[in-house]
């Protein structure tokens, strides 16, 4: 009994965590391109850094 | 001091900068990602080009006094075609927010049904006493927020429907998931045994995850087809009174402004020529496939496609007092009676709720009437309810739609929503428009053959240094030739191409020999004589015979109505073998469409041009070519791609396939039902058997969906 009242919260915050982690990402857009995203990582992205100040 | 002095360039350089959407259709793969992205940056305007591969749309900020050609250049210079898209409409930005929010809303039921279930277990699995009740204590302070708020959307739209005296699949929803809370509410304080809390949540989840497939498959839909869409910033070159030219908006354009229209640009307002002479292909307005001649002191309209040389436009009417506000209103009167179908799961709905509420309340007062008492009751009541809410029913629609809409989307078929599958499901008449449709609506040339090898490849070497429509036509018809070597290229606008091959002038351009007519033609010179002469006609889609076929085999007769003259379309209704009536205003079709359905006929209607615009709107379903005009295409409930006519037929077995699946689906809820709702009338249904057959009935019917993706195989 004791050890449940913490392992329940714990469970519950991690749980948590993860609920803000996903709305976190959908926020930040990383759900609007799923197929781009796919393809992202053929992309070379060493000229593109390169040209920002 | 120092602060103001640091912060205030970076203020004024973020304030410069505008954001613009772009459309690009040709974006394919991870290089076209890289090479738009990495290309764009280096024109010193554009800041920053972040590319969405999904809604092929290329969002772009570039410093603000950047104009629309020189970023449209940019794109050209990197070999896309871009088409610069509006602000979003409102509409269209609701939709997007209302599927965040439902996501949103599946996450936060998905989240907590994991937890509950956890603690649910646990108490299944024995515990008792104090353990228990916290148990149910924690459950309880779970689902009661979930349910506030994951469920505000069955809530807001069950309201609706009560508060205009009707009933749809929410109202048993609501009043389900409510009741079994405050039951489970009160078990809890009582120390009770059975809670239905993971019945609740778990009931949202599942209904949630079907809204969110509904509106996730609109959104697809809307991305292609704003992909699509030109008509929002389009605009026009604008010569000022000092004969300076400048880039005007469409939006922007007003009655007395000069425009410059080039061979090959779509005119963006009505007006009169008051410069040059050129032809005009009408088609998308009138369905005429013949181009007109227009000269000095004609009127010409928005939409129509300069063909020859570049002419000078005053503008009449611009936006929406252009011929084209004529057809909107057309077609808003059109397009109510599409307004008037109600979806399959709302007629099922409208059987099913009262039912629900019946059982229930029989259920309800057949314990009471046993002597059970008024808690005894109600727990049963609640177990009904619970086991009747149209969990399945609520999946078996969208997961099928949405599986069909993404097996269709890979054969170039758009589906703008799942009432558009339901509609095309139960056509069997189809009335098709010739010009664009049938035809592939562009000059194709039709003699390649007759002409010598080395002149074709002098033909493509001359066409491919231009781009007037009919050399661009060329281009297209010699793929797989070898271009002649030749130098010094020109271009004379409103004459043609010439150059030099082996120390001989030869010209690509209007025959010497005057008057061609209405024919398109053009001529190849060598030296000044002339070697070749191309004709241009349109041409029928390739496999336009075969779709009439499978048409027909599907149980649909189709019929032909165009704008077009009937010497024109005779041909194309005698190698197709069908009716035809020619020469038919947008009026015209709509009466014919009304007839046809007075007759107790759905009408498929399938066409491209401003003039089927209220056509399109009217039929029972309708559909067009990604060729078509954007008013065609915003009317239609689904588009498809490429020059080939067979994904109608396509379509039309799918959206059958798809209904019959979704019946499948509605006899296996309704089979679960009969086995189900027995045993809670006996009081036998335990949360546990509750949330077993919910997920088991889910689990069957997304399953069953998912054999669409072979249909079309």
């Amino acid at each position: 009994m004791n050890g449940l009242l913490v392992l329940i919260p714990i469970a519950l915050f991690l749980g948590l965590l993860g609920l803000a982690a996903f709305f976190w990402s959908l926020k930040r857009g990383q759900f609007d391109d799923m197929d781009g995203a796919a393809l992202r990582i053929f992309v070379e992205d060493e000229e593109n850094k390169a040209d920002q100040p | 001091m120092t602060v103001l002095t640091r912060s205030a360039p970076k203020v004024a350089a973020v304030s410069t900068l505008i954001e613009r959407d772009f459309a690009v259709p040709d974006i394919r793969c991870a290089g076209c990602i890289s090479k738009l992205e990495q290309g764009l940056v280096r024109d010193s305007r554009i800041h920053t080009a972040r590319v969405n591969f999904t809604e092929k749309r290329v969002h772009v900020s570039c410093a603000a006094d950047a104009q629309m050609p020189d970023l449209l250049g940019a794109f050209t210079s990197l070999g896309f075609e871009a088409h610069p898209i509006g602000e979003g409409a409102s509409e269209i930005d609701a939709d997007a927010a209302n599927s965040r929010e439902l996501l949103r809303a599946v996450a936060v039921s998905g989240f907590a049904m994991m937890n509950i279930m956890l603690l649910s277990v646990s108490v299944w699995s024995g515990a008792t006493g104090v353990t228990r009740d916290l148990f149910h204590w924690l459950s309880a302070m779970i689902a009661l927020p979930t349910i506030a708020y994951a469920g505000r959307p069955f809530f807001r739209s069950a309201w609706r429907a009560l508060r205009h005296g009707q009933t749809n699949m929410d109202v048993p929803i609501s009043i389900g998931v409510t009741l079994a809370t405050a039951l489970s509410l009160y078990e809890t304080a009582t120390h009770g045994p059975h809670a239905y809390f993971d019945s609740a949540v778990m009931l949202l989840f599942f209904l949630l995850c079907g809204r969110w497939l509904d509106s996730v498959m609109r959104d697809r839909a809307r991305g292609g087809v704003t992909a699509l869409l030109r008509n929002m910033g389009t605009g026009a070159m604008v010569i000022d009174s000092d004969d300076s030219t400048r880039w005007v908006d469409a939006t922007q354009l007003h009655p007395g402004m000069v425009m410059l229209v080039a061979a090959g640009e779509r005119l963006a307002a009505d007006g009169v020529i008051i410069a040059g002479a050129s032809r005009i292909d009408l088609s998308l307005l009138t369905g005429e496939s013949a181009p007109q001649a227009a000269a000095l002191d004609d009127v010409v309209h928005a939409g129509t496609l300069n063909l020859e040389t570049p002419i000078r436009v005053r503008v009449t009417a611009a936006g929406t007092d252009t011929a084209i506000a004529d057809i909107a209103r057309l077609m808003g009167e059109a397009s109510q009676g599409k307004s008037r179908y109600v979806r399959i799961a709302d007629r099922a709905a409208r059987l099913y709720a009262p039912a629900v509420h019946a059982l229930a309340l029989l259920a309800f007062v057949g314990w009471m009437l046993a002597g059970a008492g008024v808690h005894q009751s109600l727990l049963i009541a609640v177990a009904v309810l619970i086991i009747t809410c149209p969990c399945a029913l609520g999946l078996a629609v969208p997961a099928a739609q949405i599986v069909a809409a993404g097996a269709l989307m890979k054969v170039g078929v758009l589906i703008k929503d799942g009432s558009a599958l339901e509609r095309l499901a139960e056509v069997d008449r189809a009335l098709i428009d010739k010009t664009g449709t049938l035809t592939l609506g562009r000059p194709v040339a039709s003699n390649l053959h007759e002409i010598a090898p080395e002149d074709r490849s002098l033909l493509l070497a001359l066409a491919r240094a231009s781009r007037h429509p009919l050399s661009a036509a060329l281009t297209r018809d010699l793929v797989g030739i070898e271009a002649a070597h030749v130098t010094d290229i020109r271009e004379t606008p409103g004459f043609g191409v010439e150059a030099l091959w082996q120390g001989l002038a030869v010209t690509l351009g209007r025959p010497q020999s005057g008057d061609a007519g209405t024919e398109l033609v053009t001529e190849l010179a060598i030296d000044m004589h002339p070697v070749a002469t191309v004709r241009f006609a349109d041409a029928l889609r390739p496999d336009a015979v075969a779709t009439i076929a499978a048409l027909d085999a599907q149980g649909i007769d189709a019929m032909i109505l165009s704008g077009d003259r009937t010497a024109a379309v005779a041909p194309v209704a005698r190698t197709l073998g069908l009716t035809a009536m020619t020469g038919m205003s947008p009026q015209d079709k709509l009466a014919a469409i009304s007839r046809h359905a007075a007759a107790g006929h759905k009408v498929l209607m399938i066409g491209d041009g401003l003039n089927d615009g209220p056509a399109l709107a009217a039929g029972h379903a309708s559909m067009a070519p990604g060729s078509a005009s954007d008013v065609g295409k915003n009317a239609s409930d689904c588009i498809f791609l490429g020059d080939r006519l067979m994904p109608v037929a396509q379509t039309i077995r799918m959206a059958r396939r798809t209904q019959a699946i979704v019946r499948q689906n509605f006899m296996l809820a309704i089979g679960y039902n009969v086995i189900a709702v027995p045993l809670a009338f006996a009081g036998l249904v335990t949360p546990l058997v509750a949330a077993l057959a919910m997920s088991g009935s889910s689990l069957i019917v997304v399953s069953n969906a998912l054999r669409l993706k072979r249909a079309l195989k």
